[in-house]
């Protein structure tokens, strides 16, 4: 019987693992270190907040595994021989495999800041890192932050639930500004610092002073400031976690090269997940993807291959979601900060400054290419098919109300938004088509 | 290098101050309005006098007075010596008397006799005790969700000692038990505190107080305070609103004011959303007489009631799923989406739990439904066949069921296992809509695509310990018995995944597998 070892039991290793046991009576193997059981590693921020425990961010009870003949193994690997199909473990253990994947995911960023591994300084990745935090939370009063992307409004999103003001540093114009467009980031820029959060832009750290027990006392800028804080939160993103391969004949860059079946040079080892390089034939730029929902659908498609139907992956049309505070944000298509060369844009805000929709079409057609919403809930398959199926601008405005995913009695801002295009563009007269409603049955 | 030394700009200064002090304040009102009427328990003398036999007419039979005489001009201050001479002197005319019976007659004499400062400053005590508490309550619940943005948050709740299984949490819990257990089984030792709502109800029912008037009370006072908490909780989701907003209506307006004031009239003081087999008595010989004997009204509430139970109760289900009921109009149900919101995370959510639940609550449902064939057979046969049973049945079934398990164990356990014990596990009504709602309905939770992160949110918070997250996180949608359409899933969910929705029955469970759609 074939033996899969996996190493990694984050969403991607869980997910390959799942369906190739559906798929195969394999014996499956996972290795890892962080923890016993397989957990929902974006639910870190609600065990710390106290929104749930540790064992309400695990997906699966724990008897799930026996019954499904998955064996757990928690250990660090710490070197990978592929001559003998060979994993070794820090104590000395040593496991054989037939088939290997590699889905240790991401550590975190760090770029040789001055003080940088001071007490109080830490970053955000794992379950360590929020027993971490809990340690330097003791009384501690102000908080800095250095880096904007997802990770860092959720660690001030933790610590103002502890009441500790924050101040965060982000290198753009606005926050999220390298991903977002400049409308949208400032949206959430002003609904940041709505919060009471001291959100400074274009700011770099430049170096962390430590005060007279070792800890970290202040912060100094790029811009000579000194800001007086006890923690530090360092979130400037995260980069494959490869070490593992790095002494084997695995190719690696970046992160562990592989082809889009998710292939590394050597047979039967495979990589998935945050800590895979992918290589496209048709483009020069290689991926990595470093989300939730790609590591899932790596994981889908990976399995069949291991199963022995071999499918590539493919990430289909874009999507993705994340929470600013208080604010929902979705993304479907290709949405770009600075708007691309033959396209345009029809972008609404709602005045309660909470809620937006940026829509991008194709200058020529008017087809749509991508949205982001802000506030509001749309359908994702319905989305999904629109741009699928090139839909114009118009056809979605007009069928706006068939994508509203909001709960029943939310306001419905499809009148307003058909309103705005009416106005921009006098010529055409748009109807909103579709409206949701309790009793729309009858 | 010159420093320039910075601040933290003001917006950092802790806004959470003034609220702190309000909830301080609060909270000593409340606790002081609770200590006062658990004090007022303690406080009176007893003097039985004429008077007292007198007020007793209405609820004592004039044979039991009558040996009661002898203890006119009797004075105590301990209740206990009180209730054990009231018992003694029955006991020694009447050896054979019920208990039963005899806790009522204790009740009333008790009740008549307290004199002291407690009935001469009923309203002075009043005000200082419930309305007191009820004060402080909003003051200590309500402001300080004002200190955030709205929104969800649900910070420090597996924390705090109240909704984490803690201390405080653990004492709330005793207390409700212990006020269940005297309310059910020995309401001769609250009489005091049913004097304290004789103003109320006399100025609704024109009526003395009894229990189930105090109890209905404060049933509803609860579900109010409670409910306007969730108004400012839930301020940002316009379903949260509407929902609690006819909770509070059905409460109010249905379970308490309309039921007094037929009795002010004399009639039956029917619930009228109260529907079989969750009311378990409707049926029962001595309900269905005492309806068709009170005249036009009476008739109408009888098909009523039967009309809901059959007809409406189904269709509604079919058409919104049994959320209608449970999470709108429901009396268990509102006090469950009002008081209990707090304790909903402490739902078991294990294989186990559901295994457990589905035994339980079908085994209720055949329970009630054997009682009810019995008692309509019995009924309509005039008591010949089954009389004896069907009122045996009904004797067990009201203190197992409807007493033990949906009153001290249903709400004496919010703080142990969430808020709806008595929902998910034993209520009959909830057995029957469930089974619409699983089979044949266009309710369903629907999962937006595949934007699930499985982080569990909306599994913590569903009160039935649905694993939501174990659909959701599949692209499937959730259809299951036990789904109340309390909408809190959708409503926690960070990623915006779920949406409850009536819509077709074809393809209502989306088992389309999740895969990426190219
Ligand atoms: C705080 C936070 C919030 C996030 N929120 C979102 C979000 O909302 N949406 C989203 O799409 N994405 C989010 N992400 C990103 C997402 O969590 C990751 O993309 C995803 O977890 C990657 O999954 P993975 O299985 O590839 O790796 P991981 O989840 O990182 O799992 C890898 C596991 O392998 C273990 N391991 C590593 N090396 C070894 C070794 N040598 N031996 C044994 N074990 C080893 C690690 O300890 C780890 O447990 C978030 C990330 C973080 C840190
Ligand atoms: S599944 Fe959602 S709507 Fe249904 S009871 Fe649970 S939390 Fe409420
Ligand atoms: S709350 Fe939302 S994202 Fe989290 S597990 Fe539930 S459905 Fe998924």
């Amino acid at each position: 019987m074939d033996h899969l070892v996996i190493i990694g039991n984050g969403i991607t290793g869980i997910t390959t693992a799942r369906h190739v046991r559906k798929l195969s009576n394999k014996q499956i193997t996972i290795i890892s270190n962080e923890s016993d059981h397989f957990y929902s590693r974006p639910a870190l921020m609600y065990i710390f907040m106290g929104h749930m425990r540790y064992s309400d961010t695990k997906p699966y009870e724990d008897w799930f595994w026996q019954k499904n003949t998955i064996n757990l193994v928690r250990g660090f690997v710490t070197g990978i021989d592929t001559d003998q199909s060979m994993v070794h473990l820090n104590n000395d253990e040593k496991i054989s495999y037939d088939q290997l994947l590699i889905a240790t995911g991401s550590k975190p960023n760090k770029f040789g800041w001055p003080g940088q591994d001071l007490p109080g300084v830490q970053g955000f990745y794992g379950l360590p890192d929020i027993e971490l935090l809990e340690k330097n939370c003791v009384g501690a009063k102000r908080a800095v932050i250095v880096g904007g992307g997802l990770i860092g409004i959720e660690f001030a999103e933790m610590l103002l639930s502890r009441h500790i003001a924050v101040t965060m540093l982000v290198r753009e114009e606005s926050y999220w500004n390298n991903i977002l467009p400049q409308r949208e980031s400032e949206l959430v820029s002003r609904h940041i610092r709505e919060h009471g959060i001291d959100l400074r832009c274009k700011v770099n750290l430049k170096e962390l002073v430590p005060g007279s027990e070792g800890r970290v006392q202040a912060m100094i800028t790029d811009n000579g400031e000194e800001i007086p804080c006890e923690i530090v939160g360092l979130t400037p993103g995260v980069s494959p976690n490869i070490e593992l391969a790095k002494n084997s004949k695995i190719a690696t860059n970046r992160g562990v090269l592989v082809n889009e079946f998710l292939e590394t040079n050597i047979r039967n080892v495979y990589a998935a997940g945050d800590c895979a390089e992918i290589t496209e034939s048709d483009s020069a730029n290689n991926k990595i993807e470093q989300l939730w929902y790609t590591g899932r659908m790596q994981g889908m498609a990976l399995a069949k291959t291991l199963c022995g139907e071999r499918t590539a992956y493919n990430r289909g049309i874009w999507f993705n979601s994340a929470k600013f505070l208080d604010i929902e944000y979705q993304t479907y298509g290709y949405v770009s900060n600075i708007p691309r060369d033959g396209e345009d844009s029809f972008y609404w805000e709602h005045p309660d400054d909470r809620k937006c929709l940026h829509l991008v079409y194709e200058q020529k057609s008017h087809a749509l290419l991508g949205m982001n919403v802000f506030g509001i809930r749309m359908r994702h398959r319905v989305f999904e098919a629109w741009i699928r199926e090139k839909r114009s601008l118009e056809y979605v405005l007009e069928n706006l109300g068939e994508a509203d995913f909001d709960p029943e009695f939310y306001r419905e801002f499809e009148r307003e938004i058909v309103a705005l295009y009416n106005r921009q563009f006098p010529e055409k007269n748009l109807h909103s088509r579709k409206k949701r409603g309790l009793l729309n049955f009858l | 290098m010159k420093l320039i030394k910075i601040t933290h700009s003001s917006n950092h200064t802790n806004k959470n101050n003034h609220y702190v002090w309000i909830k301080a304040f609060g909270f000593l009102l409340f606790l002081s309005g609770v200590l006062i009427f658990i004090a007022s328990l303690f406080i009176s003398d007893y003097q039985i006098t004429s008077q007292t036999l007198r007020m007793s007419e209405q609820k004592v039979a004039a044979e039991h007075l009558q040996h009661l005489q002898v203890l006119i001009g009797k004075e105590y201050t301990s209740k206990s010596v009180a209730l054990a001479d009231i018992k003694a002197t029955l006991k020694r005319s009447e050896p054979d008397i019920k208990n039963y019976e005899l806790g009522v007659i204790q009740f009333w004499i008790l009740k008549n006799a307290v004199t002291g400062s407690l009935r001469k400053y009923t309203r002075l005590y009043l005000l200082l005790s419930l309305m007191l508490a009820t004060m402080g309550g909003l003051l200590y619940i309500i402001p300080h969700f004002f200190d955030n943005l709205p929104g969800i948050k649900n910070n420090n709740i597996w924390f705090s000692s109240t909704t984490g299984r803690g201390a405080i949490g653990i004492t709330i819990g005793s207390l409700l038990i212990v006020f269940y257990v005297l309310l059910y089984w020995f309401p001769q030792y609250i009489v005091n505190v049913v004097v304290l709502v004789d103003p109320v109800s006399y100025f609704i029912r024109n009526l003395p107080a009894d229990q189930w008037f105090l109890y209905g009370f404060l049933y509803t006072v609860t579900v109010f305070v409670m409910g306007l908490r969730m108004l400012a909780k839930y301020r940002h989701s316009r379903y949260h609103i509407v929902r609690t907003i006819s909770i509070m209506f059905f409460q109010t307006i249905f379970a308490f004011i309309l039921p007094s004031l037929m009795e002010r009239l004399s009639m039956p003081g029917l619930d009228l959303k109260n529907a079989w087999p969750l009311n378990y008595y409707f049926f029962a010989d001595w309900n269905i007489r005492n309806l068709l004997s009170s005249g036009n009204l009476g008739v109408f509430m009888f098909v009523w009631g039967i009309v809901l139970s059959i007809v409406l109760v189904p269709v509604l289900t079919y058409f919104f799923g049994k959320r209608w009921y449970c999470s709108w109009v429901c009396g268990c149900g509102g006090l469950a989406e009002t008081m209990g919101d707090p304790f909903r995370q402490l739902s078991n959510k294990s294989l186990r739990a559901w295994k457990v639940e589905r035994i339980s609550i079908y085994g209720v449902l055949v329970f009630a439904s054997v009682m009810t064939i019995l008692q309509i057979v019995s009924y309509s046969t005039n008591g010949t066949l089954f009389g004896g049973l069907s009122g045996a049945l009904n004797q067990v079934y009201s203190f197992l069921i409807g007493a033990a398990f949906a009153g001290v164990i249903g709400t004496g356990f919010y703080p142990f296992m969430g808020n709806r014990v008595w929902c998910r596990f034993g209520c009959p009504l909830a057995a029957i809509m469930g089974i619409v709602q699983r089979f044949k309905s266009r309710f369903r939770i629907t999962t937006n695509g595949g934007q699930c992160i499985s982080c569990g949110n909306c599994s913590t918070y569903c009160e039935m310990g649905i694993d939501v997250r174990a659909y959701a996180q599949r692209g499937e949608n959730i259809v299951r018995a036990s789904c109340v359409g309390c909408g809190v899933c959708a409503a926690v969910c960070p990623r915006g995944v779920l949406r409850l929705e009536n819509g077709p029955v074809a393809n209502r469970f989306n088992l389309v597998k999740l895969e990426p759609v190219n």
